[in-house]
């Protein structure tokens, strides 16, 4: 009997296919949406926590300014000299620190200019941020103490500047300075904030300080803290390293920051969760929408149907069989409705984590869970309906022209 | 002629609609019995109650007074999903719009009750070609019912209600919407189930012609039987 009503349920629904369909597009768009929503948030999620895991997993900044981050990095506060980096690695807790500074400018290569970040920083960056060198070498020690013009570049630039051509053994143009290419870095690509982490020419942090900055200052410090070290007893003991040498006393506060990027990642992955989650009960609110257009359509779809229900219980169908037809053609419409939306939303996600370069993950869980809220909203919005047409009067139901 | 054991048995049915002053009285008091095996024609002008007495037999409707004995059993006193299991197993019905499911096969409309008899797809489908057989459309069973002519689709209605091997078929006005060749094939078919078969006819018409197929004939006027004859004719 049952599998006789789904019989006929989705018999009727195909018998006015174009109604059907539109009487399902909200129950598909609402679910579309919330599938849709849920698997980029999730996507953008893997990917902070990637990024994160790409700058090493012992990694710390520092930076001068108390404000840390919030700032954007620009802060009048007292920057840092190489002297701080050295004196940081002497630490035991800390496996290596690398000082960092950088600036936006052009660069130039046979004509073609191309606007992207110069970065002064020594071989131990590539350390702290784990990050090689592909094709040709690091800089030498030498060229590092003596501020020799060379560069490493990534590879946004080689296909900006250098098209097919190989860019090891040229030399470009940063601000007056012709600067031999040694090497290009192993592609990063796009971080979770956006920014094409390869769109960059790296110098030795000397040859940045005297051609390009003019000064002897260091932006910030990147460091790797030993293996087995907590993330809180190297911050303790960089705290007190620095506010000894830069001369704080014990009532001031700190006028630089330490940030732990682990705790970064799971801000920025709050923030999305936070986004995604909004966004989610948005579309939610348009599934209860969906489930009013199929209960409007339910009924107009009884009313239109009145000789059919009389005839129906003239020749025996009891009121339970009649509620039970309606109930489950409302059911089978509402999860066909789940279904498309689902395939919809996993469809759009699938194109919205390739735009945005995040990995695709489709949750199990939230599939489920959307396909059985379809057959929730089928029951309950396709109850009334149902039961309007299940105590219908049988002699009534057979005169309705 | 007819004279099996009593099937349908109304002892001093009344039926009245609305309250007070804007009462209507469709039935009076009405006494009527059939036997197993007649074939009843009702007749009267319209609101006569001659509707209301076949929708009563049919157990569509209930009485508001009186008693009302199906091969027994008091109907009054059953609940709506046991009245749809008495029309289920016990009557079929023929309306004067034939009543058919649109955009449905022949076949699956002739289905339809037993569908509700929970029977299986192949014994379904054994038992409505059986039906179409008898009412001569086993080669229109793919058609549906906009394909057919209106006698076709009476015949039609007719092996639905026959289907599911009914005690007694109903049938309400079945040539209204038929000229009159179509309709003497209708009543021609009828008669051959009242006598092949057994089946006990009532059937509800306001046109002579008609009325002359059946063994006995019933005058309703302002809710009451008026007169109750024996027709020979339609017995011969």
């Amino acid at each position: 009997m049952l599998w006789e009503t789904l019989r006929l349920a989705v018999q009727a629904i195909f018998r006015n296919t174009m109604r059907s369909f539109l009487t399902v597009l909200g129950i598909v768009i609402g679910v579309a949406a919330v599938i849709a929503m849920v698997t980029v948030g999730q996507g953008s999620q893997e990917k902070v926590t990637q990024d994160v895991e790409s700058l090493g997993s012992n990694a710390l900044m520092v930076m001068p300014g108390a404000g840390g981050m919030r700032n954007g990095g620009f802060t009048s506060d007292r920057p840092f000299k190489k002297d701080d980096a050295d004196a940081i690695e002497d630490l035991t807790v800390v496996r290596v620190a690398a000082p960092y500074s950088m600036s936006a400018m052009a660069v130039i290569y046979d004509g073609e200019n191309h606007f992207t970040s110069i970065i002064g920083a020594n071989g131990d960056m590539s350390d702290a941020m784990e990050w090689p060198v592909e094709i040709g070498r690091p800089f030498s020690d030498a060229e590092e103490r003596g501020g020799r013009a060379v560069c490493l570049i990534g590879v946004t630039i080689r296909e900006e500047l250098f098209g097919n051509r190989a860019p090891v053994g040229e030399e470009i143009r940063v601000k007056n300075m012709a600067c031999e290419v040694i090497g290009i870095l192993e592609e990063k690509g796009v971080s979770s904030l956006g920014e094409d982490q390869d769109d960059i020419v790296v110098i030795p942090l000397l040859t940045y300080q005297r051609r390009i900055a003019g000064n002897d200052d260091v932006a910030l410090i990147y460091l790797s803290v030993r293996d087995g070290v907590s993330m809180e007893r190297a911050t303790q003991d960089i705290e007190a390293l620095l506010r000894d040498r830069r001369r704080i006393s014990s009532g001031e506060e700190d006028d630089f920051s330490v940030m732990d990027m682990a705790q970064l990642a799971s801000i920025l992955t709050g923030i999305t969760a936070v986004l995604a989650g909004l966004l989610s009960s948005v579309a939610a609110v348009s599934l209860l929408v969906g489930g009013i257009g199929i209960m409007n359509i339910m009924l107009v779809s009884v009313t239109e149907r009145t000789r059919e229900i009389g005839i129906r219980l003239a020749v025996g169908a009891t009121a339970g069989q009649v509620l039970l037809q309606f109930l489950v053609e409302a059911m089978v419409l509402s999860l066909l409705g789940g279904a498309l939306g689902i395939l919809l939303g996993l469809s759009l996600a699938a194109f919205a984590a390739h735009l945005m370069a995040i990995p695709f993950s489709p949750d199990l869980f939230i599939v489920v869970l959307a396909f059985g809220f379809s057959a929730g909203v089928g029951v309950i919005f396709g109850f009334f309906p149902a039961r309007r047409a299940a105590r219908m009067d049988p002699i009534e139901a057979l005169r309705h022209q | 002629m007819a004279q099996g054991p009593v099937q349908v048995e109304l002892r001093g049915i009344s039926k009245v609609y609305g309250h007070g002053a804007a009462a209507v009285h469709a039935l009076s008091d009405v006494d009527l019995t059939i036997e197993t095996g007649d074939f009843v024609a009702i007749m009267g002008p319209s609101g006569s109650g001659k509707s209301t007495a076949m929708n009563m037999i049919g157990c569509l409707d209930t009485p508001s007074s009186g008693d009302y004995l199906f091969e027994g059993v008091h109907v009054a006193a059953l609940d709506a999903d046991q009245r749809a299991l008495l029309r289920r197993n016990y009557l079929g019905f023929v309306f004067q719009g034939f009543n058919l499911l649109a955009r449905t096969s022949a076949l699956e409309n002739v289905e339809l009750p037993l569908i509700y008899k929970g029977l299986g797809r192949a014994e379904r489908r054994a038992l409505a070609l059986e039906a179409l057989h008898k009412v001569g459309l086993e080669d229109r069973w793919s058609h549906d019912p906009s394909e057919l002519s209106g006698g076709q689709q009476q015949r039609v209605a007719i092996a639905r209600a026959l289907a599911g091997k009914p005690d007694v078929l109903l049938a309400d006005e079945p040539t209204g919407n038929l000229d009159s060749a179509r309709s003497t094939e209708i009543m021609e078919l009828l008669t051959a189930l009242n006598r092949e078969d057994g089946i006990t006819i009532v059937m509800v018409t306001h046109e002579d012609d008609m009325a002359a197929f059946a063994n006995r004939i019933v005058n309703f006027i302002d809710g009451r039987i008026a007169t109750d004859i024996r027709n020979e004719k339609g017995a011969a």
